[in-house]
């Protein structure tokens, strides 16, 4: 049975079992039903919940059990020669699992044949619609029959246990239910089991994220120094043929200044033009202007970011080199620094205004009306008295704006270019960390190459960067609102 | 300011003297000057920021909504049996096998009746071939095969112009431009004109546009397979992410004590939430691709990505959401008798359900434009056919836009501009229920 039919038959049978417990229920209270000790749909929950839970663990531990377990028999039965090159060994475990679901298509006879050495594998098994890429050597034979022999195993062990766990919670909660039972307490002790289950993924992710990266990234340490990564000055990783022992240099430093120097003109235009409207939406602006201009604003946050890259692409990076750059003679492409900061500053105004809006709006009133009061303009006010006070929160809002320049993906990759160089000429075409992301995980991957790695560990620089600007930022802001409360 | 006032010279009379008011004033317009200078600045700054909106907006649609229409050529064709089907066999199979090059003298011989070319003449008929889209042959192929009726009968066809001949005609390629820049000979621009005359040529609603898939031929590209692509991702996301995120927040706001772990994870979803996207990608990559050895490019991975990527919004609306729910609520049910947990799903839930809602489908917006994550999972890929299941390769809305974009050729942009504008349709309709919903079901306590 496929796992789709085991979840069907987990969710027949727990319905099944939340009618049984239910009925039980009703028949063993009698009429008034003052005897039990919880409603009857608590019963029936309960025995749904003993039906389902065990059967549902059991199933999601040995999904998970099961490709470690292939590729631990994969391993075992190839030559000592082939897992000495470990470069290769993902190719060879791919190739072993081809085989694999190659021979579960061929007819005993075909089996047979192959086997004694009639007809090669590869025929057979371009016949039944699935070419390889070469012949199919004797090694990978052996460990192709052992992973199917092991894999069918597991499929008939997953579906065994999966019906006995079924099959147990069902009659051993039934057996339980009685009206002394406090079902409702057991019920509800499980959801907020789940409860706390379900609140614990988003740490759950960040650990993963840290694992993931920094895991893939410390292989990539191991075969290029941490100093010549983040400390080298010329990016040329060379995609080379898989294998090839040949690498490039990866110099950070490029695409670092690249990212800062697009998310400084970003934040040139992004921080004048939110702030500026913050303070007009919550001073100036009538109720009725508020209410209209507000959400067109943050309707620019709204965009999906392949747009604006398209809107780059398409619209402001022609205009800026046929006006701008070409006249000044300062660069001949469309793909620039400007481009791709003016268009990622407008993409970002919403999320200084916004912010900035809330936080002006949280001073209290009593410190502009005293402002006020002593015969202040409110562009004094504003300057003079609410600014100063609301100047952390402010500094927070950009500062988290500022992440999301750095972090944003689609724009750079659209509309700022990819030679990596550090130049400060923001006609010319620069790239950034999230760029390059992009760029080597395009195309075959071969996670064991250098030129595929290094992504990770630039993930993992981003994800530093940007967690320690969020962080600054979320204290700034709290501390700041702690001020006021 | 208050400085300035506490020195103002003082007359006998309790008011300041004259010299010190004309001061003042002189001083006031200034003052008055500067604060209409900097209320300008603010109107400035709203307006600027609307006028990039508008202008967004504007470019987008202007490239895009010629796109919506498409250059068909309407040509009676005769499906002539002895070149349909040689030896007889009318079956599907067979019309699907054996030599493509048939369907094209069909077409021919009806592109040499419409535009009454001279049979002799090979030159002008490869010329007015040129118009009609490469996709014609396999078109007329399928329709052919899932109809094996037609043949021997006389129909006519609506062929797909060029993705060329389609700007000729919309005047995205201009006739005065002088010939060697012009991708349309003069040559075609006479067949275009007879073709026009004999009203063989006219403009349609692009249908394809919504059904075709991936194409390196504009006038056959459609953003249909990507579409399913995302709504499976959409499926996914909701299925997983509304559950997930309801039962977080209904722990961390109800029931959660105050200590280091709620704090831990409090601040964790706040930090998730401001992790840029293509981190979850490379987390996606890593983890249930490299790791799981579930199936790349496919639209369930590009689906649990999202949830990731939207978990911490829908969490975050969902805690704002149950905390507008006043306490006296939760007080009465349990005055009542009724357990936490009863008073929690039976009354403090479906009242904040309207907010938690909205949360969602905010959420899910966000996802549906989502694109860097899903290029490292590698849902860019070229995909013809309509993904049947969740684990079959698929490609999304958004990333078919990016393969578009860097297309070269200009009918593409035409194409990304309309895949882009059904894009932010979407988005539209999506933020448009959020806030019918919260207007329709919004409490004020």
């Amino acid at each position: 049975m496929g796992p789709l039919w085991l979840l069907a038959l987990i969710a027949g049978l727990s319905f099944f079992g939340f009618i049984l417990g239910h009925w039980k229920s009703v028949v063993l209270s009698g009429k008034g039903r003052s005897t039990l000790a919880a409603r009857p749909g608590y019963y029936g929950a309960y025995v749904l919940i003993w039906t389902a839970m065990p059967a549902l663990l059991i199933l999601v531990a040995l999904s998970i059990a099961r490709p470690l377990l292939a590729e631990h028999t994969v391993r075992a039965n190839l030559p000592q020669q082939v897992l000495d090159n470990p470069t290769q060994l993902s190719l060879e475990i791919s190739g072993v699992e081809q085989v694999a679901a190659g021979l579960k298509t061929a007819t005993p006879e075909e089996l047979e044949n192959i086997r004694i050495g009639v007809v090669t594998a590869r025929s057979v098994f371009a016949g039944h619609g699935l070419p390889l890429g070469e012949d199919v050597r004797p090694y990978q034979l052996i460990a192709a029959s052992a992973l199917n022999l092991v894999s069918d195993g597991l499929d008939t062990a997953v579906d065994i246990a999966v019906v006995a766990a079924l099959a147990f919670g069902l009659i051993f909660a039934f057996m339980r239910v009685k009206p002394r039972l406090r079902a409702r307490n057991l019920v509800e002790n499980t959801v907020l089991a789940l409860l706390i289950a379900a609140s614990s993924v988003a740490v759950l992710t960040t650990i993963g994220i840290v694992l993931s990266l920094l895991f893939q990234a410390l292989q990539f340490f191991s075969m290029v120094s941490p100093i010549n990564f983040y400390f080298g000055t010329v990016w040329d990783p060379r995609f080379a043929a898989a294998g090839s022992t040949e690498s490039g240099q990866f110099g950070f430093l490029p695409l670092f200044w690249g990212t800062i120097y697009i998310s400084f003109f970003a934040m040139l235009v992004a921080v004048p033009i939110g702030l500026f409207s913050a303070v007009y939406m919550a001073e100036y602006a009538t109720s009725k202007v508020r209410s209209i201009a507000k959400p067109l604003i943050e309707v620019l946050a709204g965009i999906p970011t392949i747009v604006y890259g398209f809107f780059a692409l398409t619209t402001v990076g022609p205009l800026i080199r046929d006006y701008v750059a070409v006249p000044l003679g300062l660069g001949t492409s469309g793909n620039n620094v400007i481009t791709a900061g003016l268009v990622m500053g407008i993409m970002i105004i919403p999320y200084v205004s916004s912010l900035s809006d809330d936080i002006i709006t949280a001073v209290p009133r009593s410190l502009r009306d005293g402002s006020l009061a002593l015969g202040a303009t409110r562009s004094e006010t504003m300057r003079q008295v609410i600014m100063p006070a609301a100047l952390p929160g402010v500094v927070g809002a950009v500062l988290l704006a500022m992440s999301r320049a750095i972090g944003e993906t689609m724009i750079v990759v659209l509309a700022a270019g990819v030679a990596a160089r550090a130049s400060l000429n923001p006609f010319a075409e620069m790239t950034t960390i999230t760029v390059k992301i992009v760029n080597q995980l395009t195309g075959d991957l071969e996670f064991t190459s250098p030129q595929t790695l290094v992504a990770f560990a630039l993930g993992i620089t981003l994800f530093v960067i940007t967690l320690g600007l969020n962080v600054l930022a979320l204290t700034i802001v709290r501390k700041y609102r702690e001020q006021y409360e | 300011m208050t400085e300035a006032a506490s020195r103002l010279p003082v007359s006998r009379l309790g008011g300041p003297d004259a010299r010190t008011v004309a001061k003042i004033d002189l001083g006031l317009s200034r003052r008055y000057a500067a604060e209409r200078r900097f209320r300008a600045y603010g109107l400035a700054a709203v307006t600027i920021a609307i006028c990039f909106l508008l202008v967004l907006f504007g470019s987008i649609v202007s490239k895009g909504y010629t796109a919506f229409q498409q250059t068909r050529v309407t040509m009676m064709v005769d499906f002539e049996p002895s070149i349909i089907a040689p030896d007889g066999d009318r079956s599907p199979k067979a019309i699907m096998s054996g030599n493509a090059f048939r369907f094209d003298d069909l077409i021919a011989a009806s592109l040499q009746k419409t535009l009454e070319i001279d049979p002799n003449d090979e030159d002008g008929l490869y010329d007015a071939l040129d118009l009609l889209s490469k996709g014609s042959t396999p078109m007329l192929r399928s329709m052919i095969a899932n109809d094996p009726s037609l043949i021997g009968t006389k129909r006519t066809v609506d062929f797909y112009a060029t993705g060329d001949v389609d700007a000729f005609v919309k005047g995205t390629i201009r006739a005065d431009v002088p010939e060697s820049q012009r991708l349309i000979k003069d040559k075609h621009i006479v067949l275009i004109d007879k073709l026009k005359t004999e009203g063989a040529l006219h403009l349609a609603f692009n249908t394809g546009l919504f059904t075709n898939g991936a194409s390196t031929r504009p006038e056959t590209a459609g953003v249909g397979v990507a579409l399913v692509g995302s709504l499976y991702m959409m499926l996914v996301v909701l299925v997983l992410s509304l559950p997930l995120g309801v039962a977080g927040s209904i722990y961390l706001e109800e029931f959660a004590p105050k200590n280091r772990w709620t704090d831990v994870i409090e601040v964790n979803i706040n930090n998730l939430a401001a992790v840029p996207s293509i981190v979850y990608g490379l987390l996606g990559l890593a983890v249930f691709i490299n790791f799981a050895h579930l199936p790349r490019s496919a639209s369930l991975v590009g689906g649990l990505v999202l949830t990731l990527t939207t978990l911490p919004t829908i969490i975050i609306t969902t805690r704002a959401a149950l905390k507008a729910v006043p306490p006296s609520i939760r007080e009465a049910g349990l005055g009542v008798g009724a357990s936490k947990m009863q008073t929690v799903f039976h009354h403090v839930l479906p009242l904040a359900m309207p907010g938690v809602l909205t949360g969602t489908i905010i959420g899910l917006a966000h996802a549906l434009g989502e694109t860097a994550p899903l290029l490292m999972i590698g849902m860019k890929a070229f995909i013809v056919e309509y993904p049947a299941t969740p684990f079959d390769p698929a490609t999304a809305l958004p990333t078919q836009i990016y393969m578009w974009a860097t297309e070269p050729e200009r009918a593409f942009t035409e194409r990304t501009s309309a895949a882009i504008i059904v894009l932010l349709a979407f988005l539209l309709a999506m933020n448009s229920i959020a806030i019918i919903l919260r207007r329709a079901f919004e409490r004020r306590w």
